[in-house]
């Protein structure tokens, strides 16, 4: 009897050790993310959704951005850069291969900046590469890049998932099936639900930890709460600050507070009255109070911007001063401006939570200076169309988080179509000068341009706060360029 | 009218349901604090003397929150209410008083009503006229449309048989004259009762619109926005849930309990030693 309890115990114990050995070599993760990418093609969209689940892990640029913002070599193991700055010559890697089968060589270098380049490019940043006046394959594994004039950040946005290389025997399905040479290879999307990634083997870096990755569309906080307390996701890169308190001092959870490259705005449509008269701008920039929109929409974890800059950044200037939360002053100006008893106006608010609770803040501020605002939410494709391509909105609120997106304000077409030539021949001279001193001199005009013509109103740099299984580790904290990138990550045990 | 109140649930339910009205029709003229006025500092509160239910996580008072709530709630049902008894009374008893195809054509357009649930119908005038209160009220009053030309046709249907309607008609009035002379205040007492039950599931509609986005929008508040503001703080400020929660528990309770009572009390078939009239 007792050696038959025994035998049973030791059966127990070994078939429980070899189920926490198979636990322990699990190494799949499963992430929220609260917005699902309209598609999956980095080159054709300017949805962050995009990068998140694609940048990285499945398609990989020539250079590649490191979690501290740094230029890292990508596709290409090493570079040249000729005195004037103006030719590049890229040696780039052996052996990668599309996750098709095909091979990746200079040709597909070509085909990429061709295809961005293109006159019906539907690349989301088009005017970074527009400098480039020709592609040459040298040899099948050497590329040489030729420019009009030197761009300061080139390297930089080479390694932007505006710029990530695809081949052209699938370039036009990657919308939907997306096929690069990253070290995860797309699956499966079940729209409305999640996308699943599998590590492709053949990767020709180093190999990644994870054999698979789900990202599962979550979009409200109580959903992502559950999923994460029920085990049902592994981690979140960016949780809603408000419920924070629920994984505080929770073992079981590791809280990953830092920086994003998205300066949250009130994006003003500058071609629309009233918003086309400076003194209406500037009112409303007096009627702003940003600590009380930073405490109310980010719980406190946003930093205050004065401008369209990153605080992280180097260049960056203190600009929160220019316009200081003053209703009387406000009032006064929007009586000079024509509107003494102030105006209406609409609001249209993506489904992001900063978004939301800083547009019921924002509305209940203006209200104090005469400013009627009708809050409309909306889904974020249905703002895609409405705001950032058709242009049909009088305000919004939105995080620009591509980094040193600043150039955004030269472009006169741009959804908030802010058009003053001087900043525009200010950001050409900006993008064309690689002295350090120089370029931060003509950055910090830049920002001062901005932050005094109210182009925007400018309210806080998006903070991140990822929520992930305390046994995770390689996530990045900051994100200095958009995407969730796999790489590092893996199970602890 | 001593009768009404022999009956004790509806003494309850009636004075339930008038207490929660006055506490919606005092939210237009006075709440303790104006329910836009953002105050972040003043957040998470918990009651306190000044905010007896404490206050949100944009510092507004839940008291003055649920109040406005309140009303939102009563006028979107009431409202939707009247919609559909406007429309679907006509409706049914056109189609008891005329019989054969206009009586078809009613219960078939019932029926297709009633194969679209009340979130469809909002999605639909979301689409068509944009989010917002009305939006709510149209669609539960669209919804109610067959419920009260069902209910109205039934009832008329079986007081139609009745002797003096047949001498009415002899009398020489028509189908509109009898519609309107015999059969409607002949099932009032229905429609009475049908109207309270509709009012409860039209508050428990619009909390369910406005809580999946499609009514009610900020800086206007109701029950169900206020459930929605607060699900992704349940954990950590249940108080900001179970509040709105409650109100609209009890609101519905309340609605039905008093239903239930006026159906006993006017109902004739369930009163005690009256003469059954449909024997």
């Amino acid at each position: 009897m007792n050696r038959i309890t025994k035998a049973i115990g030791l059966a127990l114990a070994f078939s429980t050790a070899v189920a926490g050995m198979a636990m322990a070599q699990s190494s799949e993760v499963r992430i929220g993310v609260a917005l699902e990418p309209p598609a999956l093609d980095p080159t054709a969209g300017a949805a962050e959704a995009i990068d998140i689940v694609t940048y990285q892990n499945i398609f990989e640029g020539l250079t590649r951005i490191d979690q501290t913002g740094a230029v890292q070599p990508g596709l290409a193991e090493s570079w040249t850069i000729s005195d004037d700055g103006l030719t590049y010559t890229f040696k780039l890697h052996d052996g990668v291969t599309f996750h098709d089968g095909t091979s990746f060589d200079a040709e597909d270098v070509k085909f990429t900046f061709e295809r961005i380049l293109a006159e019906d490019s539907t690349n989301a940043h088009r005017e970074f590469f527009t400098p480039i006046t020709s592609v040459t394959v040298v040899d099948p594994l050497t590329v040489e890049l030729k420019l009009e004039r030197p761009i300061g950040r080139f390297l930089f946005d080479l390694g932007r998932g505006d710029a990530v290389i695809v081949a052209p025997e699938s370039a036009d399905n990657n919308a939907n099936e997306p096929i690069g040479t990253g070290p995860f290879a797309f699956v499966q999307w079940d729209k409305g639900s999640r996308v699943i990634l599998e590590a492709y083997q053949p990767y020709w870096g180093e190999p990644v930890h994870l054999s698979k990755a789900t990202y599962v569309f979550i979009g409200d906080t109580a959903t992502l709460t559950n999923s994460l307390l029920a085990g049902d996701i592994d981690g979140t890169n960016n949780f809603g600050q408000e419920a924070l308190g629920v994984f505080e001092g929770n073992p079981q959870f590791t809280i990953l507070a830092g920086s994003t490259e998205g300066e949250t705005i009130l994006g003003t449509n500058n071609r629309k009255a009233p918003f086309d008269n400076l003194k209406v701008r500037q009112a409303m920039a007096h009627a702003l109070d940003r600590q009380a929109i930073i405490d109310g929409a980010t719980y406190g974890y946003g930093t205050p911007i004065g401008s369209a800059f990153a605080p992280h950044n180097p260049y960056y200037v203190d600009l929160t001063g220019t316009y200081p939360h003053d209703v009387e002053k406000a009032k006064a100006l929007l009586a000079e401006a024509g509107y003494p008893d102030g105006f209406s106006a609409t609001l249209k608010l993506p489904p992001l939570a900063y978004a939301r609770l800083s547009g019921q803040i924002i509305a209940s501020q203006f209200a104090e200076v005469g400013i009627k605002l009708e809050l409309i939410n909306v889904e974020f494709a249905q703002w895609l169309e409405d705001v950032y391509t058709n242009k049909d909105f009088d305000l919004t609120i939105i995080s620009h988080v591509e980094p040193f997106d600043i150039g955004n304000y030269a472009n006169p077409d741009y959804y908030f179509g802010y058009d003053n030539p001087e900043f525009q021949a200010l950001i050409e001279t900006l993008n064309g000068t690689t002295d350090e001193a120089k370029r931060k001199e003509l950055a910090v005009e830049a920002q001062t341009i901005l932050a005094d013509d109210a182009v925007n109103g400018y309210l806080f740099q998006l903070p991140q706060t990822g929520v992930w299984n305390s046994k995770l580790t390689g996530m990045w904290k900051d994100s200095p360029i958009e995407g969730l990138v796999l790489r590092d990550i893996r199970w602890t045990e | 009218m001593k009768r009404l109140f022999a009956h004790p649930s509806l003494a309850i339910g009636l004075i339930a349901t008038l207490i929660f009205l006055a506490i919606g029709v005092v939210s237009l003229v006075w709440t303790p604090f104006p329910i836009e006025q953002i105050d972040i500092p003043r957040r998470f509160l918990g009651p306190t003397p000044e905010h007896w239910l404490g206050t949100d996580n944009l510092g507004r008072d839940m008291l003055s929150l649920v109040m406005a709530g309140t009303w939102t709630s009563f006028l979107v049902a009431a409202v939707a209410v009247v919609i559909g008894m406007g429309v679907g009374v006509p409706l049914g008893l056109a189609a008891a008083a005329w019989g054969g195809p206009v009586e078809w054509l009613v219960l078939r357009l019932s029926d297709f009503i009633f194969a679209f649930p009340a979130v469809i119908v909002a999605i639909l005038v979301t689409t068509l006229i944009g989010p917002g209160a009305p939006n709510a009220i149209l669609a539960i009053g669209i919804f109610n449309i067959p419920v009260f030309a069902r209910v109205a046709r039934g009832g008329a249907l079986s007081v139609a048989t009745l002797d003096f309607v047949a001498a009415g008609r002899l009398a020489g009035l028509n189908n509109a004259m009898i519609a309107w002379r015999h059969l409607l205040p002949n099932i009032m007492s229905l429609l009475i009762v049908q109207g309270t039950i509709q009012m409860s599931l039209g508050i428990l509609s619009e909390a369910g619109l406005s809580y999946i986005g499609l009514g009610t929008q900020p800086p206007e508040t109701s029950l169900g926005l206020m459930l929605k503001d607060a699900q992704g703080l349940f954990l950590i400020h249940p108080l900001l849930t179970i509040i709105p929660g409650l109100a609209i528990v009890l609101i519905v309770i309340a609605l039905n309990i008093a239903g239930d009572g006026l159906r006993d009390a006017i109902d004739p078939r369930l009163r005690q030693g009256n003469p059954n009239v449909l024997a």
